[in-house]
């Protein structure tokens, strides 16, 4: 079973994905604080307005420029850094806003496109404009070769597919020039393209409104210059996104759907041809492993015997088998998940009793995250 | 009443003991699905519902909201007409601009949940509901789905679909008929979220949170001094013993954590607090439900 540091051996980019709820920004940051520990110079980036990151990493707030985490707060926790951590939340406004600026030919049209409703409805409201502009910003950082390994923490997604689908959707969006010509009923294209197009046009207009489409209509016209470029930028964006030295984690939570999605997004990125690294079960019920063999319905007795309390030795009991049912299921659905996506390589974090949100609690996590499987289940036993 | 939170807080859980709670008053209740993924059916082990008003339990439905179907369904009551309805869906550009604009997925959604709350119901024949719960889609894109009427209000600002997502932002934001409710956890970051979320709700959106629900609450199962007696035993020897202290000791400690969370939350938050338990069970279906749902009175 191949430990988190040999999943990232020599990678450049780590990417986080998972449905909402599961912990994958605490284990990003675990992951670049791990890494950086170890003597790399890691930048971990955010979507997540929710402060959690900053939260976690002791610092005040995370803008859309990378920032470091200082040395002295890893001292205090007893971490031992031999490298760097940066860590930045992408304001994803701020990032489109960026790249128009780089793609248009002149200010006149980079104006036009930045002050279109159209485009700043896109850029801060359309589903998948954050997904893009996290793999834009991505891009950018690893072009500029400041660090040595960037972990990103992907936006929360309904489900963890949009964020593969996203910049898909949002590119089809930015490259309808074809379509331009039929903002113009009375154009001469239109008349071309026949009744169909003009009814079509002509029912939207009575549905939407006539200015949604005068809006969209100067939209393509103030892009239309940037086209060819943002193209030529996806592509190299995706590129870099199915490149060797690019690795996948799939992070999920040990109940049934938490795994099921993660299988379903495994299978994706499998279709899509993109590197997949391993997957990250977070808050999982370890079985404890001195039980078998032993009788459990001597458990009560011996109990109440060690303890002179017959009442509090039930209750300890029945605890401890609630406890055991949670292990067996968190066992059960990770075999499947195992299973599934034909890996061994299943990373499991138990539930710690205290949640983690600072970086004392990253520490505690990455003992884990960064052990072989044999230290992590030794770990978990003397816990459990 | 729309049922919001980050992602696996347990939204659909407490919607669907909102909604069996509401059915079991008398009142008749839909629980809508925003996400496509049938967690409502598949809680009661019924097959997918898809865009149909399914009835899961006397005076209790379920629909799954997809936002193609609802545009479709939405383009025909304007239209009128079938045959032009599918003529139009037929048209590449129709689709294109359909993909295109921002929001309007979001806001046929939101259309026909408000469709649903019509007592004088636009589709034929349509049932009458007392009570509409929505499982809302987590948020990072929560806010962003409630805000959408007035988003979409404010692009398009003549037409007829300005005037109904007007009427929407209305019905979203009509505290007489509308009550939100927030799911939270009792850990650090969701505590901190869902009282940035309670703001933003309020201040952005001009929603009045009803109540936030603190799920998963680990019940007090040992006292101090018991928890003490136990840490003898949780480095003792005997295997089994010391497995079972140290379940105890965990479950003690995450239960002290999870109540000074609950008090954090009850400071943080202007509305009123409820707490459902965790249930120690491993997948939690109908059954489940309904206890929570006795809790919720």
């Amino acid at each position: 079973m191949p430990t988190l540091d040999e999943v990232l051996e020599g990678k450049t980019i780590c990417i986080c994905a998972g449905s909402g709820g599961v912990g994958k920004t605490t284990t990003s940051a675990a992951i670049a604080t791990g890494m950086a520990a170890q003597g790399l110079k890691v930048c971990v980036l955010t979507i997540d307005p929710a402060k959690r990151l900053a939260d976690s990493l002791g610092l005040k707030e995370l803008g859309n420029e990378a920032r470091r985490v200082k040395p002295a707060l890893f001292e205090k926790q007893g971490v031992e850094m031999k490298g760097e951590l940066w860590a930045m939340m992408l304001d994803a406004k701020a990032t489109f806003d960026e790249l128009i600026a780089r793609q248009a030919p002149d200010e006149e049209s980079r104006d036009r496109v930045l002050e279109n409703r159209i485009y700043q409805q896109i850029s801060s409201a359309l589903a998948g404009s954050q997904e893009y502009m996290a793999m834009e910003k991505l891009f950018e950082l690893h072009t500029e070769g400041q660090f040595d390994l960037l972990v990103l923490d992907t936006p929360p997604s309904r489900n963890a597919l949009d964020f593969l689908d996203a910049p898909k959707r949002l590119t089809q969006f930015i490259e309808g020039r074809s379509l331009r010509v039929f903002m113009k009923p009375t154009g001469l294209a239109a008349k071309v393209a026949g009744r169909g197009a003009s009814v079509a046009l002509s029912v939207m207009k009575r549905i939407v409104g006539f200015d949604l489409i005068a809006d969209l209509a100067e939209f393509f016209n103030a892009f239309s210059g940037m086209i060819d470029g943002f193209q030529a930028r996806a592509k190299r964006v995706n590129k870099l996104l199915a490149d060797p030295e690019t690795c996948f984690l799939v992070v999920c939570g040990p109940q049934g759907e938490p795994i099921n999605e993660a299988v379903y997004f495994h299978r994706k990125l499998v279709e899509a041809k993109l590197p997949f690294g391993g997957v990250i079960v977070n808050k999982v019920h370890y079985p404890a492993e001195q039980l078998r063999g032993a009788n459990p319905i001597d458990l009560p007795a011996t109990l109440a015997e060690k303890l002179g309390d017959a009442d509090l030795a039930q209750r300890v009991a029945a605890n401890f088998s609630d406890y055991q049912a949670l292990a067996e299921r968190d066992a059960r659905n990770i075999k499947h998940l195992a299973s599934e996506m034909r890996t061994r390589g299943v990373i499991r974090v138990p539930y710690l009793d205290e949640d983690v949100h600072d970086l004392a609690g990253l520490a505690e996590i990455n003992r884990y995250l960064f052990a072989t499987g044999e230290e992590r289940v030794a770990m978990a036993a003397g816990r459990a | 009443m729309i049922v919001t939170g980050k992602g696996g807080v347990g939204k659909t859980t407490v919607a669907v003991a909102l909604g069996l709670r509401a059915a079991a008053e008398g009142k008749r209740t839909i629980v809508c699905e925003v996400s496509s993924q049938e967690n409502t059916s598949r809680m009661f082990d019924h097959t997918a519902v898809g865009f149909h008003e399914v009835e899961m339990e006397e005076n209790l439905w379920s629909i799954s909201i997809d936002p193609d179907e609802s545009m479709r369904e939405y383009v025909l009551l304007q239209l009128k007409v079938r045959a032009m309805r599918d003529m139009l869906f037929r048209s590449r550009i129709f689709n294109y601009l359909a993909a295109a604009t921002p929001g309007l997925k979001e806001l046929v959604t939101i259309g026909k949940i408000w469709e649903l709350a019509q007592l004088d119901r636009k589709v034929k024949s349509g049932r009458k509901y007392d009570l509409v719960i929505v499982d809302a889609p987590a948020t990072g894109h929560g806010v962003g789905f409630l805000q959408t009427p007035r988003t979409f209000a404010s692009i398009a600002r003549v037409g007829p679909i300005h005037s109904q997502a007007q009427t929407l932002d209305r019905f979203i934001t009509d505290h007489e008929n509308t009550g939100t409710a927030i799911v939270a956890l009792p850990e650090e970051m969701p505590v901190n979220e869902s009282a940035a979320l309670e703001r933003e709700l309020r201040d952005e959106v001009g929603v009045a949170v009803d109540r936030v629900y603190l799920n998963g609450l680990y019940p007090e199962r040992f006292s101090k001094p018991e928890a003490e007696r136990l840490e003898g035993l949780a480095d003792g020897e005997d295997g089994a013993v010391r497995a079972a202290a140290r379940a105890a000791l965990s479950e003690h400690r995450r239960a002290r954590s999870q109540r000074a969370q609950l008090a954090r939350l009850r400071r943080r938050v202007e509305a009123p607090v409820k707490t459902l338990p965790f249930l120690f069970e491993p997948e939690l279906g109908p059954e489940a439900a309904r206890r929570l749902s006795r809790r919720l009175s």
